[in-house]
This record gives structure tokens, sequence and C-alpha cells, in this order.
């Protein structure tokens, strides 16, 4: 019998900040809705997100992954690999492939697809930012996140038993290289195009898993259109209770990242032998159905989507355009940031990318960042590279630096001591700069510092530990 | 092994200083030759009677060259150098060892900084981010991380520390309203510095020293040839310059209220220089003030308080300029603002007035009364990462 290939673990990642629809509407003087939508801060893109949800899915990991394929509608850089910089916030061997799989909210489909075809452990890690123009349908109703997957044998959550795919070539979304902002055919033509490819896509996987609509518990729909959702999941011939919220309510439709983050909802709640069927639109149909098995009650305790739905990072409209660059606010009256050294940077992978200290063997003593000379007993080259980015800390003293050049004002900065060990000075992001003390506990957090000379400036800050993690 | 000193053996004969001030009509070079002029003729000496050149400079000018161009000095040493906010301090160390040695008669050390052309609020950056990992801190935020830890040990209510803070601005303010060369000249009411918009952390605007342009030299000969010069020069007791391991951002037994750098190089300082009790013996001291923390803290470093009582003796007044000890009777980095390579040379231009009794509305009583010791520092860098000097001058040769 061949060892059972599905997924192994997962994580997900939903920003801190949230927009509520209502202050586009009180800006701009037009309806937008209600609810709210999730928001990747000015310190974060698609890499730096997609970082936070594969920690999330290899904590705790037995498997390593050998490839790693990252999805994107946005990606940080073109011409140059993004999903190097998760493999090395990951510090996974440098003999696991790291490819893009960018442009489209499809690839992250294929994404997935790589993964569960491949014949090696491989994690797909689907990240996605939607932007809009200012009052339009992608800024109010879209959201970002990451999910991650590690996909591999052996003791599996759950295992893929059925999936089909339809592509057909029709102008639905687009944004020419270079654009801000996506463009989309009308909604009603979208719907056309979508809803028989969905419909059919499903029949087929139905019929690859040689099982029927009605056994399926979680019935998932995601794609850029509300109404062809809304169809393709009526039309399905599933029970009513099995189609699963899109929680676009709360954190908006997350592009890329989307049908596997409500693939990660339903993973957190669902019990052994339950099949999820994931149904994906975006320019075609793919659907991929799930049987859970008896590991799934054994995925422990993690952030899980529902816990990080809620967060009390409530942004207003104006500091939302300013995040994502629509508004140019006046800079302090200090120096530009400046870009890192390529040559620095490379030396310092480890540290700057995995957070990676070092440990004295003469005395136990940790160095962050890692030192050769020891701090404690000053003996010299007797180092451990010591893995740092999953320990908390807790503030031994901080402040908040009104002065300094950064894209949303104040800079928190907080001197934090590690559990266990060793001390660093960094920012501090996802926090009230007025509820800030001494003692408070921190987690890291990967981030994009700034961006200087195009030149993408990533490393780790510290935020308060979040609520409903392990 | 040991730092042995050289107490005694030389002497200030001369010294000069600029104004401190946003000098928009002046550049560095200006600024040398201003000190220079106003040196060498308090030495009662031709610039060609110097021996040997010592820049101290951060920001403005590179190599020797930057003195040399404007002084026209005919094939002479000059080094530049800096070492931080301690850089005039660094020049002056430098050129008080070149005369001890032997190696020449006459030295002068000089320091300068033009800070108001980069267009900048506060310093400008250094040069690289290297490989882009440090917390890109401005100068009041590294140095107002003292102000929770400190506030936390030793039970001082956020309101008490900003009283404190608030009075330490307040009193330099004061004393460098009464300075014809400081930067600002108007006493400011404590309710303007205690509400003065933040800047970082708890510290406002009035708790950061200013920015200016300036220039500060000294003219350096051996002791035992001091009278050709003067009748009253000041005698070098105690050099001492430490630069730490810098460990204190990676070291979790650092607890932010005390640089040990200071600590050390006062040691060095009072152990070259005989002092046993410093609050007791020095007439003054002027002291690295450059956001109000930083003072509060210097107190204790320096040995004028005990650990934790700092906050309560600058509450009481001990360091005012009638107090027991005067900390910066000229006004401080506070009043003159922080021209890197000047601000050491700077504080011993006010050694070299008190303690020849030429500091007019601003003389201290105490030197009358038989005090005739005076210190500077400086520090250099951040809480738990600096560089520190003290020096300690005196009228009078043991």
């Amino acid at each position: 019998m061949t060892p059972m290939r599905g997924l192994l673990a997962y994580g997900a990642y939903v920003p801190y900040a949230r927009l509520d629809r209502k202050s586009i509407a009180e800006a701009l003087g037009a309806p937008a809705g209600s609810g709210t939508r999730a928001v990747a801060a000015y310190d974060e893109d698609t890499t730096s997100m997609g970082v936070e949800a594969a920690r999330t899915a290899l904590r705790g990991a037995r498997t390593t992954p050998e490839l790693l394929y990252f999805a994107t509608s946005d990606p940080a850089y073109l011409d140059k690999t993004n999903a190097n910089a998760i493999h090395a916030a990951l510090d996974l061997p440098a003999s696991a492939m790291a490819v893009d799989v960018a442009g489209s909210v499809r690839s992250a489909a294929g994404a997935l697809r790589a993964a569960l075809d491949a014949r090696a452990p491989a994690l797909a890690v689907l990240s996605d930012i939607r932007s809009g123009l200012p009052g339009g349908g992608d800024e109010k109703d879209g959201g970002d996140a990451a999910v991650a997957f590690l996909v591999g044998e052996g003791d599996v959550l759950a295992e893929r038993i059925g999936h089909a795919s339809l592509t057909a070539e029709f102008l639905d979304r687009w944004r020419v290289p270079g654009d801000a902002y996506s463009r989309q055919w009308e909604e009603r033509f979208g719907e056309f195009a979508y809803v028989p490819l969905g419909e059919g896509a499903l029949v087929e996987a139905l019929k690859h898993a040689g099982i029927t609509a009605q056994t399926v518990d979680h019935l998932i729909v995601a794609g850029p259109h509300g109404r062809s959702n809304r169809r393709v999941a009526a039309s399905a011939g599933t029970r009513k209770d099995a189609v699963v919220d899109d929680r676009t309510a709360v954190i908006g439709n997350t592009g890329a990242a989307h049908a596997g983050l409500l693939l990660a909802d339903v993973l957190d709640r669902a019990q052994a032998e339950q099949i999820i069927a994931v149904v994906s639109l975006a320019d075609g149909a793919d659907v991929t159905l799930w049987r859970t098995t008896a590991a799934i009650g054994g995925r422990g305790a993690r952030s899980t989507v529902a816990a990080q739905l809620t967060s009390p990072g409530r942004i207003s409209y104006a500091t939302f355009l300013t995040w994502r660059g629509v508004i140019r606010r006046e800079p302090p009256r200090r120096p530009d940031p400046q870009p890192p050294d390529a040559p620095a940077a490379a030396r310092a992978e480890a540290w700057k990318y995995a957070f990676t200290g070092s440990r004295c063997q003469a005395c136990g003593a940790r160095h962050v960042p890692p030192q050769r000379v020891c701090v404690k007993c000053h003996a010299i080259d007797r180092m451990t590279p010591e893995p740092m980015r999953d320990v908390p800390a807790s503030i031994a003293t901080f402040t908040v630096d009104r002065l300094a050049y950064s894209m949303s004002p104040p800079v928190v900065v907080a001197v934090v001591d590690f559990e266990g060990g060793g001390r660093f000075q960094c920012e501090m992001t996802d926090v009230d700069p007025k509820s800030v003390k001494i003692g408070d506990r921190v987690e890291l957090t990967f981030r994009r510092l700034y961006t200087a000379n195009g030149i993408h400036n990533y490393f780790w800050k510290a935020r308060p530990i979040r609520g409903g993690q392990d | 092994m040991a730092s042995n000193g050289i107490r005694d053996r030389v002497a200030i004969v001369g010294m000069g200083c600029t104004k401190f001030a946003e000098h928009w009509d002046k550049s560095a070079s200006d600024l040398l030759v201003d000190a220079t002029k106003e040196a060498t003729a308090s030495a009662g000496i031709d610039l060609k009677m110097v021996d040997a050149f010592w820049l101290g400079t951060l920001f403005s000018g590179q190599s020797g060259l930057t003195l040399s161009r404007p002084l026209k000095i005919d094939y002479k040493p000059v080094s530049r150098l800096e070492n931080y906010c301690a850089t005039g301090s660094e020049a002056f160390r430098n050129a008080c060892y070149a005369v001890a040695s032997g190696a020449y008669d006459v030295a002068m050390a000089i320091g300068v900084e033009k800070l108001k052309d980069s267009g900048f609020s506060g310093l400008p950056n250094s040069n690289s981010v290297g490989d882009g990992t440090r917390a890109g801190l401005t100068a009041p935020a590294t140095f107002s991380l003292l102000a929770p830890a400190y506030a936390k040990k030793y039970g001082v209510s956020d309101e008490q520390l900003k009283e404190v803070m608030t009075r330490i601005a307040w009193k330099n303010h004061k004393n460098g309203a009464l300075n014809p060369r400081a930067q600002f000249r108007k006493e400011v009411p404590k309710d303007t510095i205690a509400c003065s918009p933040l800047v970082a952390g708890p510290l406002g605007i009035f708790d950061c020293s200013g920015v200016s342009d300036g220039s500060a030299a000294a003219i350096i000969v051996r002791a035992e040839d001091a009278h050709r010069y003067t009748d009253r020069p000041l005698y070098v007791k105690a050099l001492s310059f430490v630069a730490g391991p810098a460990a204190g951002p990676i070291d979790p037994d650092y607890d932010y209220t005390t640089f040990q750098e200071v600590v050390a190089s006062a040691a060095d300082a009072y152990a070259q220089a005989g002092i046993k009790d410093a609050r007791q013996e020095l007439a003054m001291a002027e002291v690295h003030d450059c956001f109000t923390p930083t003072e509060l803290v210097l107190m204790e470093d320096l040995g004028f308080a005990a650990r934790g009582t700092g906050w309560k003796e600058v509450l009481a007044g001990t360091f005012d300029l009638e107090g027991e000890l005067a900390v910066n009777p000229d006004g401080g980095l506070k009043s003159f603002g922080h021209p890197i390579g000047a601000s050491g040379l700077r504080m011993l231009f006010e050694c070299w007035l008190q303690l020849r009794g030429e500091a007019g509305p601003r003389q201290i009583a105490s030197v009358a009364r038989g005090r005739k010791l005076a210190l500077t520092h400086n520090l250099g860098g951040a809480p738990g990462e600096c560089v520190s000097f003290v020096s300690v001058v005196g009228a009078e040769r043991s």
C-alpha cells in the first residue's frame, strides 16, 4: 500500500489591522457596505505574511519541506524569487528548492496542486494583498492574508481524494505589469463565465473521488464574485449547512490566499473522516476534495483563523491610504532610510532572515545577534547557531520615537529579553504606543522594515503576544 | 600594566571658543579660523609657534587638510580624529599626550562641527546600514530608554521623573542665560519645558540639547613652560577615555540606569588626579547633558550622588550654580547645542574661565573659597554601548 499523501500541517495568518468599510463611506461620501477588511500593515507584504503563515504551519512539524512554492498576485519583487526570503526565514536547507508561482489568483491553486503532485515533501505558501482605487470594489471588498500548507506523506491531517480543473480563456480581472490596481469586466459576465466552470469541475472531482455531493461536510467556494460563488454553492447539491461562511464580512476577499484560508478555517474545526470540497474560481475552476483523518484531532493548539478574525487593530481610512502609498505624507526632517548592502545582508542571512543568534559553548550565554566573542566569558569562536525566532521575550525598557522616519509614526522600540537568555533591541509593531509597559511579553514577527531604492529591507520586529496563540 | 596618567605634566595656556549658534553665515572653515584666532591670542602666541595640531570633527571634514587649508598651516602635523560625541575631548587628550611625550613644545587641540547645513532635525545618520538589522533609533530615543528603566528601578513615578528632567533643563537654561556664547540665552519656565512637544518617550523638545554650529580650541604646553605664556594656566590632572564592549543592547544584565563606561572612566580619572571625593573636591563639572535623563544618570555615575538618589539631589538644587557642586555652569549642551567636535573643548573653556575667575555673572563662589579643580565629561554612543571621556584640570600644580 502506498503511503498516504496529503496535508501534514497548515498555518494561517490574518494581519492585525482592520479597516471599517464605513470609514471609506464617510471619507468618500459613497456607500461602501458594512463590516471590515483585513489590512496588511505598512511593514508587511505578501512575502512577510507568507513567512508568518508558514512559521505556524511548520511549528512542531516533523517533516522538512524539500520544495517551497510561493503564490501571490502581488509579488514584492519581480525578476527576483520572493520564495527565497521565506525559505531563509524558515531556515530551510539550501537543498530545498524555492520558487514563485506568481501573478494571478490562480497561482495559488497551481502552487497547492504542484505541492500535492510532487514526489517530495512540499510547502505551498499562498499570500495576497488586495488593493483597489479609492472607492472601488477591490478596496472595500478585498482583504490581505496568507496561508501555508505542508504536503507530504505519513500522518496526514487530510488526504486529497479527488480533484478536477477546468481552464478557459476569458477576460475577468487583469492588471498590466507596473499598474498599481487591477481592473475587472462587469460582474455579470464573470458570473456567466465562472458558474458553469465551477459546477463542471465539482462534478468531475466528485466523480473522480467516487462520492456524491451529499457526502460533503464542508463546501468552500472562493472566487472573485460573490454572485457566482453563491450560485455555484447553491447548485452543488450538498447539504445546505455544508456551505461555509466565506469570512469576507470581516477580512474581505483575500485573493490568492482565500480558498486556502477558508480550507484552514474548516480544518481548524473539522472532525475526523469528514469531506471538504474546495472550489476555487480564478481564470477557470479548480476543485480539490479532502477527507480528514483521525490525525486531525492532534493538530494541536494553534493560531486559528477564527481566533485571528477579531482584532483590536482598527485603522483610519487616512492611515490605510497612507500605508498603501496613495497618500504621501510629509516626512520628518531626517535622512531618508538607506537600503541594506547586498553583501552585508547575504553574509548575515541566518541572522537577518531566520533570526538565528549564537550560543557560547564555553559558558552557555546566548547572543542576539550572533557574536564571535562571548559577551560574558570572552571566549573566542566557541559559538554554535541558536535559533531565536520562536523564543518569547519580555520588555526590559522601551521608547516611543517621534522623530525617526516611519511610514506609520511614531516608532516604538523595545529592548527585549528572551526567555532563557539573550537580549535584543528592536522595533515593535501591531502595538498601541500608549499601552507598552516594562515586563510586557512579546514575540517575534517577520516584517518589511522599509523599502529604499527599490530594495525591501526584511527583518524581525517584536509584537505583543497574540491572543489565541499556543 | 596601568593607567598612569600625566598629572601636572602639561598645561593649557590659551583657549578660544566661538559663540555656538545657527551660523548660517559661517562655514566650518570660518569657525575654525575664529576659534584659532582667539586661542592663539589668548596664549599670546603666533600660529607659527604651534608645532602640531589635533582636529576633532565627526561630520565636518576629513583629514588634517580640514584645518590646514583654511589656516594655511605650513607643513606641520595635523591629525583629524573622531570618537563620537567625545570627539573634541579626544583631540584634547591626544594633543596633551604629544606634549607630555616631549615630541612637541606647543600643540593645539581644536574641535568643530557644522551641523546646521544638513537641514535635518537632530544629527545626520552615519554611513551604511550594513545588513539593515539595527533598529534605526534617533539619539533622543536611545537616551530615552533610560527614563522608564530608572523610574522602575528606584520607584520614581512618571510624574516625579518628568519633574526631575524638567529641573535639569531649567537649571541649564538658567545658567546659559548668563553666557554670551550660548546658543540659547533665555531662562525657560518649568511649565514650558514640561509641556513641550514629545520627541521620544517622556522627552520633550526641551529635554534635548539643541543643534548648533561652533568651534573651540586649546593651546597646550609643558607644565614647566606654562608661565611663559600666562600667569594663570590650567594644569591637566587627569585624562581618561574608555570604549565599552557595547554589551548593553545584547546583555540582559545591563539595566539601562547607568553608563558603565562613565563609571570606569571616572574611576580612572579620579585615581590619576588623586581625587577621593569628587563632590567635595571639585569646584564644578561640565557633563554631557545631551538629554536630561543623561545628566540625571551621570550624577550617579560620576559619583556626585549615591545610586538611586540623583533624582532627589537634582530636585534639592545640589547641582545648581549656587549649589554644593555646580554642574554645567555654562549652560551645558542644553544651552549650547551640540556641535560634536567642539563640545568637549567648549566644556574645557568653561573650566578655563571659572578656575581663572573670569566667568563673570556665572562665577562659582567655591573657586574663591579654594576649590581649584574642575571636571569635564563627554560620552558618545547610546546607553549600554558608548565611549566616555573624563578630564580633570586644576588651577594649581601640586
